[in-house]
C-alpha cells in the first residue's frame, strides 16, 4: 500500500480519499476503468471518516452515525480493484494531466485520461491576536487526534468560534470524557435574521434535527457565550489566558487548550497551482474552482468533487463524487456507464443533499473582524508577518498578493498561503477600497507540498527529458 | 493538554524523544504522540525561534515540523510512529545534510 503507483499510467487518478475522493474511485473502478487513488493520510476517509479502518474509539455512539457511514464506502472501494495508496503527496499536475506523487521520500509521474481532484476543504484562518501561541489549534486538529489516536482535552479547555464542526466536536469531546470549560460563540447576531429567508429549507433538512440535538447535548454541560465580539489568546511562549467581548460583557479566563473553529474552505492549492480557473465567493468568502454540472473545470480532462469545488459537506461530497466519476466513465467507457445509476438520477439527489447549505452559509459567516486582522496580529504564520507589515506594503505600492510576498514573503513558506491566503486577499482588498475577485489570490505552482531537491534529481528521466535540457 | 481514552485499547509503541523513551499506540502520529507524552515539545520557528506547537494536525499549517530519524523538516502530523523511532524537536531551521 506504500509503495509508488505500479503503472505510468492510469485511465482515472483520483486526488484524495475522503468522502468525495472514494465515492468518485469506487464508480470508476467499478465501471473497469484502471482507477488509481492517492491519498496524503496514514488511512482512507478524509477529514470526516478519519481513521475509520483504525479508530481506537470503538463505542460507535461517540462518534455519531454520520461517521460510520463512511465504512461502507472504503469497502466498496476496496473491493473495486481501484489501486489505493496512502501516504502519498501529490505535489505536481499539469494540464497534460500528468500527476507527480511523492511515496516515502521518493518521487514519480504518472499518466491519466481522466484527473478527479478531491483535495476537500481546510479550516478557514482564524487570525486572532496569539493565534501563533503554543496551545491554540484548530478545532479540527482535536478532532483529528480524537478520531485517530482517542484524545481529548484533559486541562482548561475553551472551544471558540461557530459552525456545525464546533458542535459535533464538542459533543464527541464530551462522550469521551474530555474537558471543555467554556465555548465561545462568535456568531454574529444579525446572521439569525439575515439566514431566516432559508429557514425553511433548512428545517426540512437531515442537518436540522441532529443539529438541534447536538447543540443541547452540549449545553446541558458547557457554559455557552453566545454574542462574541473580540476574542484574543495571550501568554508568554506558551498559551496562558483567552479573553473576549461579549455585549457589555468582558472577561479573561485562564486556560490551556484553545480550539478555534470558524468553518472550512475548499483546499484549492493542487487546483489552482494545475491553473484551474476559480471565482470569488461572496456567500461563502472563499475561492471556488469555476465547474460545469458534471465537476469538470476550466482545464479538459480534470474535474473537481467534494468540498473543493464549494463547501457542501459529507453527503454531498459523496454524490459529487460518484457524479464526477460517473462522467468519466460516460466518456471513457460508455458501454458501462448504462449499467449504473444515470447522471439525471445523481443530480436529482445533489440537489436534495444541498438542502439546507444556504441557510448555513448565510449563519455561519464569519464576522469580518475575525477575517481580517489589524495590527500586530500574525497574518502569515510561517514567515510571520503581521496585519501591520502587509498595510505599511500596501501603502508603498503592493497592489496585490503576488507583489505583497516580494515586499515580505508572505505564503512563501512551507504552508504556501493555506493559512494566509485568504486574509491576505481580504486585508488588501479592505485596504484598497477593492473586491477581494479585483485583488487575487497568490500565483500558485508546483510542488505544491515541499520536496527536496535529491527527490525530484531522482525522479526517472527518458532519454529524451535529458535531450530536452542537456546542451550538445 | 490531553489524555488518552481509556477504550483504547491499541498496542504501545516505543520511541524517543531527544533520547527519552516515551510511549506511544500503534497508529498514533509523531504529533499527537508528542502532545499526549506531557513533554514540552515546542519546536522553534526558523523565522524568529518563536516557541509553536502543531496548529491543524492534518498538513496543512508545517507548525509541527519535527527530525524524525535524522531528517529534518518532517511533518509530524503526517507520520505514524515505529518502534525506535528517534524525535529531535526542531529548534530553528533544519540543518544542512539532515
Ligand atoms: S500540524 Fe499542521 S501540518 Fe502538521
Amino acid at each position: 500500500m506504500n509503495a509508488l503507483p505500479k503503472r505510468d499510467g492510469y485511465d482515472v487518478v483520483v486526488v484524495g480519499a475522503g468522502p468525495a475522493g472514494l465515492a468518485a474511485a469506487a464508480t470508476a473502478a467499478e465501471a473497469g476503468l484502471s482507477t488509481l487513488l492517492l491519498d496524503e493520510n496514514a488511512g482512507a476517509g478524509g477529514q470526516v471518516w478519519r481513521a475509520i479502518t483504525s479508530t481506537p474509539v470503538t463505542e460507535r455512539g461517540q462518534l455519531g452515525a454520520d461517521y460510520w457511514a463512511g465504512a461502507k464506502l472504503v469497502e466498496a472501494v476496496r473491493a473495486s480493484g481501484a489501486e489505493i495508496i496512502q501516504r502519498a503527496t501529490v505535489w505536481s499536475l499539469d494540464r497534460n494531466l500528468e500527476v507527480g506523487v511523492s511515496v516515502g521520500g521518493a518521487s514519480a509521474f504518472v499518466g491519466a485520461r481522466r484527473v478527479i481532484l478531491a483535495t476537500g476543504a481546510l479550516e478557514r484562518p482564524f487570525p486572532i491576536p496569539g493565534w501563533t501561541l503554543p496551545g491554540v489549534m484548530t478545532a479540527g486538529a482535536a478532532q483529528t487526534m480524537l478520531k485517530s489516536s482517542g484524545l481529548v482535552p484533559d486541562g482548561r479547555t475553551v472551544i471558540a468560534g461557530q459552525g456545525p464542526l464546533l458542535w459535533l466536536l464538542a459533543a464527541q469531546i464530551l462522550r469521551l470524557g474530555g474537558r471543555i470549560d467554556r465555548i465561545l460563540d462568535t456568531t454574529e447576531r444579525r446572521n439569525y435574521l439575515a439566514a431566516l429567508p432559508h429557514a425553511f429549507a433548512f428545517m426540512t433538512s437531515p442537518y436540522f434535527a441532529k443539529g438541534l440535538a447536538m447543540i443541547r447535548e452540549v449545553r446541558a454541560k458547557v457554559p455557552v457565550v453566545s454574542g462574541v465580539t473580540e476574542l484574543a489568546a495571550a501568554g508568554d511562549g506558551q498559551l496562558a489566558s483567552v479573553s473576549y467581548a461579549a455585549g457589555s460583557r468582558r472577561e479573561t479566563i485562564p486556560v490551556e487548550l484553545l480550539l478555534l473553529h470558524q468553518g472550512v474552505v475548499p483546499n484549492v492549492n493542487l487546483a489552482m497551482a494545475a491553473g484551474i480557473e476559480h471565482r470569488w465567493d461572496d456567500l461563502q468568502l472563499c475561492w471556488s474552482p469555476v465547474l460545469d454540472g458534471d465537476g469538470n473545470t476550466s482545464i479538459a480532462g480534470i474535474a473537481i468533487a467534494g468540498d473543493g469545488a464549494g463547501i457542501g459537506g459529507a453527503a454531498v461530497a459523496v454524490i459529487r463524487g460518484h457524479i464526477a466519476a460517473r462522467a468519466a466513465v460516460e466518456t471513457l467507457t460508455p458501454a458501462a456507464a448504462a449499467k449504473s445509476a444515470s447522471l439525471a438520477t445523481l443530480k436529482a439527489s445533489l440537489s436534495q443533499a444541498e438542502r439546507g447549505r444556504a441557510f448555513l452559509d448565510t449563519l455561519f459567516r464569519p464576522a469580518r473582524q475575525f477575517r481580517i486582522p489589524s495590527g500586530d496580529t500574525i497574518v502569515c504564520r510561517c514567515e510571520e508577518v503581521t496585519a501591520t507589515d502587509i498595510l505599511d506594503a500596501v501603502a508603498i505600492g503592493a497592489t496585490g498578493p503576488n507583489q505583497l510576498k516580494a515586499y515580505r514573503r508572505t505564503g512563501m513558506g512551507p504552508c504556501q498561503g493555506r493559512l494566509c491566503g485568504l486574509t491576505v486577499t481580504e486585508l488588501m482588498a479592505q485596504a484598497r477600497d477593492k473586491t477581494p475577485q479585483e485583488i487575487g489570490y497568490y500565483r500558485l505552482r508546483a510542488p505544491v507540498k515541499p520536496i527536496t531537491l535529491a527527490e525530484l534529481a531522482s525522479v526517472p528521466k527518458t532519454e529524451a527529458d535529458v535531450q530536452a535540457v542537456v546542451r550538445g | 493538554m490531553f489524555k488518552r481514552s481509556d477504550q483504547d485499547s491499541r498496542q504501545s509503541v516505543h520511541i524517543f524523544v531527544d533520547g527519552a523513551a516515551i510511549e506511544a499506540r500503534e497508529g498514533d502520529t509523531v504529533s499527537a504522540a508528542l502532545l499526549v507524552s506531557g513533554r514540552d515539545v515546542r519546536r522553534a520557528t526558523a523565522v524568529s525561534g518563536a516557541p509553536r506547537l502543531p496548529y491543524c494536525m492534518m498538513g496543512v499549517c508545517f507548525d509541527c515540523l519535527v527530525t524524525i530519524d535524522g531528517i529534518g523538516n518532517r511533518q509530524g502530523c503526517l507520520v505514524p510512529v515505529a518502534e525506535g523511532m528517534q524525535i529531535e524537536i526542531q529548534k530553528g531551521k533544519r540543518e544542512i545534510g539532515r
